[in-house]
């Protein structure tokens, strides 16, 4: 038997649980990715709806209106004026929310303009009773001219009424609600004389958007009396807007009543002690302890198992190939790699587990409304405070974070000073660095020394972030309103499936996304430092052998010698005279050098080039073996005050993170910035390190 | 001088009048801040901005610099 198929469109105002309803349908059964070009999400899902029906439903961005304002809100538009897309929808389903009804049903009018067959889902009707309201609804399936749904999201309710609506979609009326001419009557006469066979509210559309749509581009429109001015338009659509909620109003003044009653709830209760001038603050502290504690502490132990089963994983494999290049590649090259990124893995998780409850639960408005204006100061927006924090786990994430700020300099400056945060990837090079140069010794009897010094680290990292927000705030001459509207959604016990699918979707196009890169990356430095030019590299045996007959080490030796005149030891070379005034040598040179790939291979990189063997302690081992080397030119220890705190402060203010630079290029549509930041966070570290050895040496 | 949003106390309730359309994001009207509608100055944020209101049922939080360029009515209502 032949299984039909239809498409659906999921839509609706943000915090309606539209992604619960889209979860409900469908289950596991979906994928996520990006929408040709763009950033935007796009979520799609299947939902068998009877043994011989199947639905493809599209889960599109959470939007207010058909008036786009945000990529996001285009992608809805694009995809609603457009048949000939191949997602166009058979039914359109928009998801409202019994408590803000009034709101949610202006999107719902437009989209029934559109005469596409739409279903009205009103979610969250387990909370009717709690909140007094009752709803007539055959009077508003009626008036709205459809048919409604009353679903619990949270509960499962309502699910297999919605389905059976779904199946039935030919029987729902494509009659608009409001009749699209009354915005302007003469307007709209000349448009349908011009145009008799087009919707009128499509046209409308078409007119005030961004968007072409199938055999109408905006710029063809004949007749230049069609044109009107921005200010015109923006009159139009508010036009559009009061006539809508006239509509809405009058519908709901019969079709919905609620009980005043219950007046003073959980949320008034709740928003004045989270959003209490001490208190609200401190509760925000605590919960940054919290986030920071599981990101640090609790994931080690899962990251050191993922560690320790790569490295096994490398040596069982080298035992079962037999030796050639291409095991060196497997063994040297792709397996590292690939532990590189899963090692992350834990702590990626722990931080969206921690974001997507704070989302879930409505708190995250409330810090954006307690911090807004303290951010400002630094030319920053409450908002920029969700990039900042996941800033610590990895600025990619973070720098996609501040899509929803809608002041493009507030975004900007975010964007730009987020990788100043230390990011996860910061961490093993700070550690071994510490472990090296700092003493273990308790200060007042009670810091430790070591400690003390990597959370200064971080101080600095988020200091140095606000620093240069107020710099870039002072520098840019860019004017744009300082629009900020925020919702502030219901509190709401975050829902476990909603929770886990975002874990798991989040930390999967991470894994997926970051990793393609670092996994290329550690292949072409494998290459790079396994082959070298001329005669030096291809008859190391001979000369080191030569040179030093007697030596216990000759593997080793051989192996270093070999780097030394691989293509990255010469690169290495070639940058030494640019790193000695900040007391490093041509080997820390490389493992500067390939950091800019992702500073995580720092330790690696010195570990490849100090040719240790890879049993046991890594990080000891390594370490024990970079305390004993001497600057060649110095005569001292190699690794000493001077040049450690050097190296500490180089690391915590360069730009070393090729994928950061691609998601700020993709997100600024523009290499500009992504260019300033390589060159103003790396050329302030160079002078900070340099500043920092010349005075401590 | 005109009352605006900004002019609210903690609590005070009052019927939107007027504002200069140019400098008001749309998606606030969107969520229902237009003339006629009813305006509840919920909570103000710590140092005086922004304001957390209560619009037409919308729970929005806006800046004073915006609240500014709303004109409101004291409801009746209130004033009881």
């Amino acid at each position: 038997m032949k299984v039909g198929n239809i498409n659906i469109a999921l839509i609706g105002n943000p915090n309606v649980g539209k992604t619960s309803v889209f979860n409900q349908l469908t289950g596991l059964n979906q994928q996520v990715g990006n929408y040709p070009g763009i950033t935007v999400e796009k979520k799609q899902g299947v939902c068998k709806l009877s043994s011989n029906l199947k639905a493809t439903i599209l889960d599109l961005p959470g939007t207010y209106s058909l008036n786009a304002s945000s990529l996001d809100e285009n992608v809805v538009i694009e995809l609603l004026l457009n048949k000939n897309d191949k997602d166009f929808p058979d039914v359109a389903i928009v998801v409202t929310e019994v408590e803000n009804l009034k709101r949610n049903l202006l999107l719902f009018t437009q989209i029934k303009d559109l005469e596409i067959p739409t279903i009205l889902v009103i979610n969250m009707s387990d909370r009717m009773s709690y909140k007094g309201i009752s709803l007539d609804i055959p009077y508003l399936e009626n008036q709205l001219k459809t048919k409604i749904a009353l679903v619990s999201s949270r509960k499962g309710e309502g699910i297999d009424n919605l389905k059976n609506l779904i199946i039935n979609y030919k029987n729902i009326t494509t009659e608009p609600c409001l009749n699209a001419s009354s915005i302007d009557v003469a307007y709209f006469n000349n448009l349908r004389r011009a145009f008799p066979n087009q919707s009128l509210y499509k046209l409308w559309l078409v007119i005030t958007q961004d968007v072409n749509f199938a055999n109408l581009n905006r710029n063809e429109l004949p007749n230049p009396s069609f044109a009107k001015s921005k200010e015109d338009l923006k009159r139009l659509q508010q036009k559009e807007t009061i006539k809508r909620y006239q509509f809405i109003n009058d519908v709901l003044k019969v079709g919905q009543k609620i009980d005043l009653a219950s007046a003073k709830d959980l949320r008034s209760k709740l928003d004045r002690i989270l959003m209490h001038k001490v208190f609200g603050y401190v509760i925000f502290f605590l919960i940054l302890m919290l986030i920071f504690q599981s990101i640090f502490d609790w994931s080690s132990l899962p990251m050191d198992f993922i560690d320790s089963s790569f490295v096994s994983l490398s040596s069982w494999t080298e035992s079962q190939l037999t030796a050639g290049v291409l095991t060196n590649l497997i063994v040297q090259g792709i397996i590292p790699g690939l532990g590189g990124i899963a090692i992350f893995i834990p702590q990626i998780a722990f931080l969206f587990l921690f974001i997507s409850i704070l989302e879930e639960s409505g708190y995250m408005s409330r810090v954006v409304f307690l911090m807004d204006k303290s951010m400002r100061k630094f030319g920053l927006s409450g908002k920029s405070v969700v990039p900042l924090i996941s800033g610590t786990a990895c600025a990619i994430p973070a720098i996609m974070a501040t899509r929803n700020i809608e002041n493009w300099k507030e975004r900007l400056i975010t964007i730009l000073v987020t990788p100043f945060t230390t990011c996860s990837a910061r961490l093993p090079v700070y550690s071994i660095i510490i472990s090296l140069v700092i003493p273990n010794t308790r200060l007042f009897g009670l810091f430790n020394l070591q400690g003390l010094t990597l959370m200064m680290l971080y101080l600095l990292g988020f200091g140095m972030a606000f620093f240069s927000a107020w710099l870039l705030n002072k520098i840019l001459k860019i004017q744009s309103k300082s629009y900020f509207v925020v919702e502030m959604p219901n509190y709401k016990l975050p829902m476990f499936k909603n929770v886990v699918i975002n874990v798991i979707e989040k930390t999967k196009s991470f894994v997926f996304g970051a990793g393609k890169m670092i996994l290329a990356l550690s292949v072409i430095l494998w290459f790079l430092a396994s082959y070298g030019p001329g005669e030096n590299f291809r008859n190391a045996r001979e000369i080191v052998s030569k040179q030093n007959p007697a030596t216990e080490h000759l593997e080793n030796e051989i192996a270093s010698y070999k780097l030394e005149n691989s293509y990255i030891g010469i690169i290495g070379k070639s940058i030494e005279p640019a790193i000695t005034p900040l007391g490093y040598d041509w080997k820390i040179g490389i493992a500067i050098v390939t950091s800019f790939a992702a500073r995580e291979v720092f330790v690696g990189t010195l570990a490849t080039i100090y040719s240790i063997e890879e049993t046991g302690d890594q990080e000891a081992t390594i370490k024990n073996k970079l305390s004993t080397e001497i600057n060649p030119i110095t005569g001292d220890k190699l690794f000493n005050l001077a040049s450690g705190v050097s190296l500490l402060l180089f690391y915590a203010f360069a730009m070393q993170c090729m994928s950061t630079l691609a998601v700020t290029k993709k997100e600024t549509n523009s290499w500009k910035w992504p260019a300033i930041q390589l060159v103003f966070m790396s050329g302030f570290a160079y002078t900070v390190a340099l500043i920092a050895y010349q005075i401590l040496k | 001088m005109n009352l605006t949003i900004s002019n609210l106390a903690i609590g005070q309730k009052a019927i939107i009048k007027d504002f200069d359309i140019n400098n008001i994001p749309l998606k606030l009207l969107e969520m229902g801040c237009l003339p006629g509608n009813m305006v509840e100055v919920i909570q103000i944020a710590p140092f005086g901005d922004p304001l957390y209101l209560n619009i037409n049922d919308s729970h929005v939080a806006i800046r004073l610099e915006t609240a500014s360029i709303i004109e409101v009515e004291i409801s009746k209502e209130n004033q009881l």
